[in-house]
C-alpha cells in the first residue's frame, strides 16, 4: 500500500470522513442513494486524479467537491431520461457555490435521526446506521447479523426507497418529538450492541465487533448533542459492560457468571470513563431507562468485599419498570430479589411471567437456580433441560449443562 | 408531499359514533383547513353498503361486501398536504379514529 499514496491518502480520508461527507451529500442532494452513488464516483475519480498529480491539500474537501459535481452529472442525466426539468434548474442554481472543508456542515445528527426513524422496520433501522453511518459495507453487516449480502442489500434498498417515497425527513427533530426520536437512535444502537454481545466471540470470529461499533456510535450522538443525560446514560452502560469482556469467557470459550470473574481482566479505563459519565448524566437530574441501567452495571462492576448490592440492585429495576413494563424486566427484578437472599419473593415474581417467557432461555435458566437453592430438585433439573434446550449459541448451554451436573452432585454427595 | 390518511376502524370496537364523536372530526377538519393542509376528506357509509366490482373475461361482476375480509374497515379519509413524514405523522395521529383502530398514511404518486 505504501507505495500508491493516492490510495493511502483516500483511504485515511474515507475512514476518518465517510459518514460526514456522506452526510454532507444527502443534505444537499436529499436523497441517499444518489448520495451514495455519487460518493462512490468520486472515490473512483479521486485515484485516478490524486495518482496523476498527488493527493490534494485536503482531501475531504475535494471529494466533497467532485461528489457534488457527480450528483449533478447523475441528476441531469435522469433529468434528460426522465425529463425532471424542475430538479436540474434547481440544482443549476446552486452549481455555482465553491465548496470549501469549512462548508462541510456536520450533518451526520440529522442523518442518524433519519436511519432510526419509526417508520422504518426495526432491523433496517440498524443495517441503515451501520451503513450510512458506520460505514460498514453491506457484506460486512450481512455477515455480522447472518444474513446473506444479496437479502440485506435489498433491504438497504428498500429502506432507501423508503425513505424517498414517504417523505422521511432529514431533519434533527423538534422539541415535541426528540424524547420519542432520541429513544427510537439510542435503542438502535444498544441493539446494535447487544448483537454483538450475545454472541460468543470464539464461535464467529468472522463477524465485525458490533459492541466497539455501537460505543462509536454512541460516543459520536454524544459528541454531537453534548450534556444529553440519557445520551451519557446510554454510552457508560455500554462502557460499564463492555469494560467486563475479557473476562466474560474463560480459555475454553465457556461463560463466566460476573461474580467469578476475574476482575483484573476488566478494562479499567473504560470501567472509570463509564462510571465517570454516569455520574455527569446522573448530575443532571433528567432521570431515564438508560442511566438506570447504567446505574444497574456500574453496581455490578463496583462491588465491594460485601459482595453486589442486589438491594440497591432490586430497587434501579422496580424504577426501571415505571419506563418499561415488560416481562424482561421482571425477570431481572425477580433476579435481584433471589440475589438479595428473598428465594420465595423471586420464584413469585417469576410466577407472574411465567406466560409471557415460556419460551425464554434465561427464564427458565433464572427459575432453575432459585428452584435448586430453594431445594426443590426435580424442579429445577426440568427447568435446567427446558433452558438448555432453548439456548441459543454453545457457550450458554455448554453453562447450563455444568451448572445441572453441579446441582446433581450436590444432590447426590 | 400529499399522503392519503386512510382510517381503518373495527365497528365492533369503535366507540359510540354519536355526537361527540362528530364533533371531534369537525374540529380536526377545521383545523386542518386553517393550517392549510386539508385537500379533501370524507367520511364512508359502513361496509354493509358496500358493493365491490370487478370485471372478468369482460363481464363485469358485482359483489355485496367489502374486498377484503379484515375485521378493521375503511372508514374514512383525509388527503393532506405536508412538508414531509413527521408533519403528516402529528396530523395523523390527532384523528380521532386512531385511538381505537389505524391510521395508514400512504404519500400520493405524483406523474411528471
Amino acid at each position: 500500500m505504501s507505495d500508491d499514496p493516492a490510495r493511502a491518502a483516500l483511504e485515511a480520508a474515507l475512514r476518518a470522513d465517510r459518514g460526514r461527507l456522506l452526510a454532507a451529500l444527502i443534505a444537499r442532494t436529499g436523497d441517499f442513494q444518489l448520495a451514495e452513488d455519487a460518493l462512490q464516483d468520486a472515490t473512483e475519480a479521486a485515484l485516478v486524479h490524486w495518482r496523476r498529480s498527488g493527493p490534494p491539500v485536503s482531501p475531504q474537501g475535494w471529494i466533497l467537491r467532485v461528489g457534488w459535481r457527480k450528483a449533478l452529472d447523475r441528476l441531469r442525466r435522469r433529468a434528460r431520461d426522465q425529463r425532471h426539468l424542475e430538479a436540474e434548474t434547481v440544482l443549476a442554481a446552486e452549481e455555482g457555490a465553491e465548496m470549501t472543508p469549512e462548508d462541510i456542515a456536520d450533518d451526520r445528527l440529522r442523518l442518524i435521526f433519519t436511519c432510526c426513524h419509526p417508520a422504518l422496520e426495526p432491523k433496517s433501522r440498524i443495517a441503515l446506521t451501520l451503513r450510512t453511518i458506520g460505514g460498514l459495507t453491506t457484506a460486512e453487516i450481512a455477515r455480522a447479523f447472518l444474513d446473506s449480502e444479496t437479502a440485506m442489500g435489498q433491504r438497504l434498498s428498500r429502506a432507501k426507497a423508503k425513505i424517498a417515497t414517504a417523505g422521511i425527513p432529514f431533519a434533527i427533530p423538534g422539541p415535541e418529538l426528540w424524547a420519542e426520536r432520541l429513544g427510537s437512535v439510542l435503542a438502535v444502537i444498544y441493539l446494535i450492541f447487544n448483537e454483538g454481545y450475545s454472541v460468543g466471540r470464539h464461535e464467529a470470529p468472522v463477524r465485525t465487533d458490533l459492541c466497539e461499533e455501537a460505543i462509536f456510535l454512541a460516543r459520536l450522538v454524544d459528541v454531537l448533542r453534548p450534556g444529553d443525560a440519557e445520551i451519557e446514560g446510554l454510552l457508560a452502560l455500554l462502557l460499564l459492560t463492555h469494560c467486563r469482556r475479557c473476562a466474560r469467557h474463560d480459555a475454553a470459550g465457556q461463560l463466566v457468571p460476573l461474580q467469578d470473574q476475574d476482575t483484573n481482566l476488566w478494562d479499567a479505563d473504560q470501567r472509570q470513563e463509564g462510571l465517570d459519565l454516569l455520574d455527569r448524566a446522573i448530575a443532571r437530574s433528567a432521570p431515564g431507562p438508560f442511566q438506570i441501567k447504567a446505574a444497574i452495571a456500574a453496581l455490578h462492576v463496583t462491588a465491594g468485599p460485601a459482595g453486589t448490592d442486589w438491594l440497591q440492585i432490586t430497587a434501579l429495576y422496580r424504577a426501571l419498570l415505571r419506563y418499561e413494563p415488560t416481562a424482561v424486566v421482571r425477570l431481572n427484578l425477580a433476579v435481584a430479589i433471589g440475589e438479595a437472599g428473598d428465594l420465595t419473593g423471586a420464584l413469585a415474581e417469576l410466577g407472574a411471567v411465567s406466560e409471557d417467557l415460556t419460551d425464554y432461555q434465561p427464564y427458565h435458566a433464572a427459575r432453575a437456580e432459585f428452584l435448586g437453592r430453594a431445594g426443590r430438585l426435580d424442579e429445577s433439573i426440568a427447568s435446567y433441560d427446558r433452558a438448555i434446550t432453548l439456548a441459543t449459541n454453545s457457550a450458554d448451554a455448554e453453562f447450563l449443562c455444568n451448572r445441572r451436573e453441579k446441582l446433581r452432585e450436590r444432590w447426590a454427595s | 408531499m400529499q399522503y392519503m390518511a386512510l382510517i381503518y376502524t373495527d365497528p365492533a370496537k369503535a366507540p359510540e359514533m354519536g355526537e361527540k364523536m362528530n364533533g371531534e372530526y369537525f374540529e380536526l377538519t377545521k383545523r386542518m383547513r386553517e393550517a392549510g393542509v386539508m385537500r379533501a376528506g370524507d367520511a364512508l357509509h359502513p361496509v354493509s353498503s358496500a358493493t365491490s366490482v370487478r370485471v372478468r373475461g369482460g363481464k363485469v361482476e358485482t359483489m355485496d361486501g367489502p374486498f377484503a375480509e379484515t375485521k378493521e374497515h375503511l372508514g374514512g379519509y383525509y388527503l393532506i398536504d405536508c412538508a414531509d413524514l413527521d408533519e403528516a405523522i402529528k396530523w395523523a395521529a390527532q384523528i380521532p379514529g386512531a385511538q381505537f383502530g389505524t391510521v395508514e398514511l400512504r404519500p400520493v404518486v405524483v406523474f411528471r
